[in-house]
């Protein structure tokens, strides 16, 4: 169909053979994040794995809906759609309806993935973006925490759940108090599918890292800004404690690891992914302080996708040979004659 | 004859080639912010409509005595006293509805849709013609409220002009009535009339 796709692309040497494509990255992906999410299972029981097989089961068959009504080459197969699922499942709680993560889903991979292009062409996040859908549209569903191992029916609704305060929203009145950070690191605490235990998602990211699939820049600065500021800044407790406790509560880690690295909605530049994070950091922590969710990292992400373009055409690596802010000082140049020029004019 | 066949091309053409709100993309701010109700979509379309045929009219009465340096504040003089008019009597006709709609009646004075065909087509053509573009221009203004409208209200909120037409199991999405709603529709509607004006004009071509 596509003339250009099966066209040679030739480049000058040196030519690096690679295994590398767009399937195997996401295959790592989707085995960086099974520990996280197999957490999640043993943790809220059978209808997180409903859940799961509903949210990624319906956004490849949306992906393949569209492609066919469209008439494009089947995608499914490069299993895109199937992150995408799993990284919505991860951000849902294991109470909401089952027909949310479906809605969900044709929100991700139709509107925000395939609208804007298909894979590699959306500027937001398809996961993150579906997320806050869902959570503006209906967010008595989209809060309503189960404490883990709670009996949950598997298909049906959930009625009365026994519900429960987030760690997060211990911290927006803020104290550390009944923060228990060993049940943080494992996972006994309420939130989302894929966001509880810490250590599941630490080790999905050191997969990624010795895999070589992400670079450590946008999760450690990410990571690195919002331990900075909590800890200049703790709102109660004692410094260091606040600060783990910032670190270790909600979605963050599974957000800096998993979202805020997706190569589309990233800077491409090694000095923008410094930026990046550091923005993200800077925005999460502003909306957990000051804001009125209790959560910022969804927000944080998307709001500095949008601003993407922009930090990767500011921090262009330098030409060899060329000094450092070589625009900027042109410019100046420029300015300063044309001021001299004018004094001279006057002179005369 | 002739004529009033150009008059019905006139006419059609503010509907739908070039639709204020989806084709012009003139108005963005009372389109995002009175639909999140057909009432609302309705009240305001008609209301727009009124003062646009009207002041259409009267711009191109004066057409010839409006000094070319001051003609933007004599159009928005001619505007808002049209506007004043309306918003008074809605008050007084349809106090519920004018309560609802608010501050965006008065701020019809800066619709930029209504400036627009002042500029561009009264100050340059007869009366008759300019009433026809205003009317048209109006009610194009008006359906492209509705059609937001109708999507925002019935995901939103479940119902459509007041009346539930989903039973209890139903749950609306709120982010339709809210701001984001607004831009999610009207983005998706513009990228729907686009696709369809490409195909016919593809149509057209071969």
């Amino acid at each position: 169909m596509d003339k250009t796709r099966t066209m040679p692309t030739v480049t000058s040497s040196p030519h690096v053979r690679s295994a590398e494509h767009i399937r195997s990255v996401m295959l790592d992906v989707l085995i960086a994040l099974a520990p996280a999410i197999l957490v999640g299972i043993f943790m809220f029981g059978p209808r997180a794995f409903v859940i799961t097989a509903i949210t990624v089961g319906s956004c490849l068959l949306w992906e393949w809906l569209y492609c066919l009504v469209t008439h494009r080459p089947n995608p499914i197969g490069d299993l895109s759609a199937a992150v995408t699922g799993v990284l919505l499942a991860c951000n849902l709680p294991v109470s909401v309806p089952l027909w949310l993560p479906v809605v969900g889903s044709f929100f991700a991979i139709v509107i925000v993935k395939q609208l804007y292009g298909g894979l590699g062409k959306n500027i937001f996040n398809p996961a993150l973006a579906a997320r806050v859908f869902l959570f503006l549209a209906w967010s008595s569903y989209m809060t309503t925490w189960t404490l883990p191992h709670t009996d949950l029916p598997w298909f049906a609704n959930v009625a009365d759940t026994v519900t429960s305060a987030t760690p997060m929203a211990t911290l927006k009145e803020g104290t550390t108090a009944g923060i228990d950070f060993v049940a943080m690191l494992l996972g006994q605490a309420s939130g989302c599918i894929g966001e509880t235990s810490k250590l599941a998602q630490l080790a999905g990211f050191a997969y990624l890292l010795a895999r070589r699939v992400i670079n450590p820049r946008i999760p450690v600065s990410y990571l690195a800004t919002v331990a900075i500021i909590s800890l200049l800044f703790p709102q109660g407790g004692d410094a260091v404690q606040w600060m783990l406790a910032q670190l270790l509560c909600g979605g963050l880690i599974m957000a800096a690891v998993f979202m805020a690295t997706d190569f589309t909605t990233s800077p491409a530049t090694a000095g923008g992914q410094w930026v990046y994070g550091i923005g993200c950091g800077i925005i999460t922590m502003a909306i957990r302080y000051f804001g009125s969710y209790n959560e910022g990292v969804s927000f944080a992400i998307l709001l500095m996708n949008a601003m993407v373009w922009m930090i990767d055409r500011v921090c262009r690596p330098r030409r060899y040979g060329v000094k450092p802010f070589a625009k900027l000082r042109e410019k100046t140049r420029d300015l300063l004659s044309k001021k001299s020029e004018k004094k001279g004019a006057e002179q005369k | 004859m002739a004529r009033r066949r150009n008059l019905v091309k006139l006419f059609t053409s503010g509907i739908i080639e070039n639709n204020p709100t989806f084709v012009q993309l003139l108005g963005m701010c009372p389109t995002l912010a009175v639909t999140t109700s057909l009432e609302n979509a309705v009240g305001m379309g008609l209301a727009a409509t009124a003062v646009l045929a009207c002041s259409n009219v009267v711009v191109s009465l004066l057409r010839k005595f409006i000094p070319q340096k001051v003609r933007i504040a004599a159009y928005v003089v001619i505007i808002a006293s049209f506007v004043t008019i309306i918003d008074l009597l809605m008050q007084a006709m349809l106090p519920a509805l004018s309560k609802s709609l608010g501050l965006y009646i008065p701020l019809i004075v800066v619709n930029c849709i209504i400036l627009a065909r002042a500029e561009s087509f009264a100050s340059k053509n007869a009366v008759i013609p300019s009433f026809v573009d205003g009317l048209s221009m109006g009610v194009g203004f008006t359906l492209a409220l509705c059609a937001i409208a109708i999507v925002r209200e019935i995901l939103g909120n479940g119902t459509l002009y007041g009346f539930k037409i989903f039973g209890e199991a139903f749950t609306p999405a709120s982010i339709m009535v809210l701001a984001p709603g607004g831009f999610l529709t009207l983005g998706l509607i513009i990228a729907l009339v686009q696709f369809l004006r490409q195909k016919a004009e593809r149509k057209e071509k071969n």
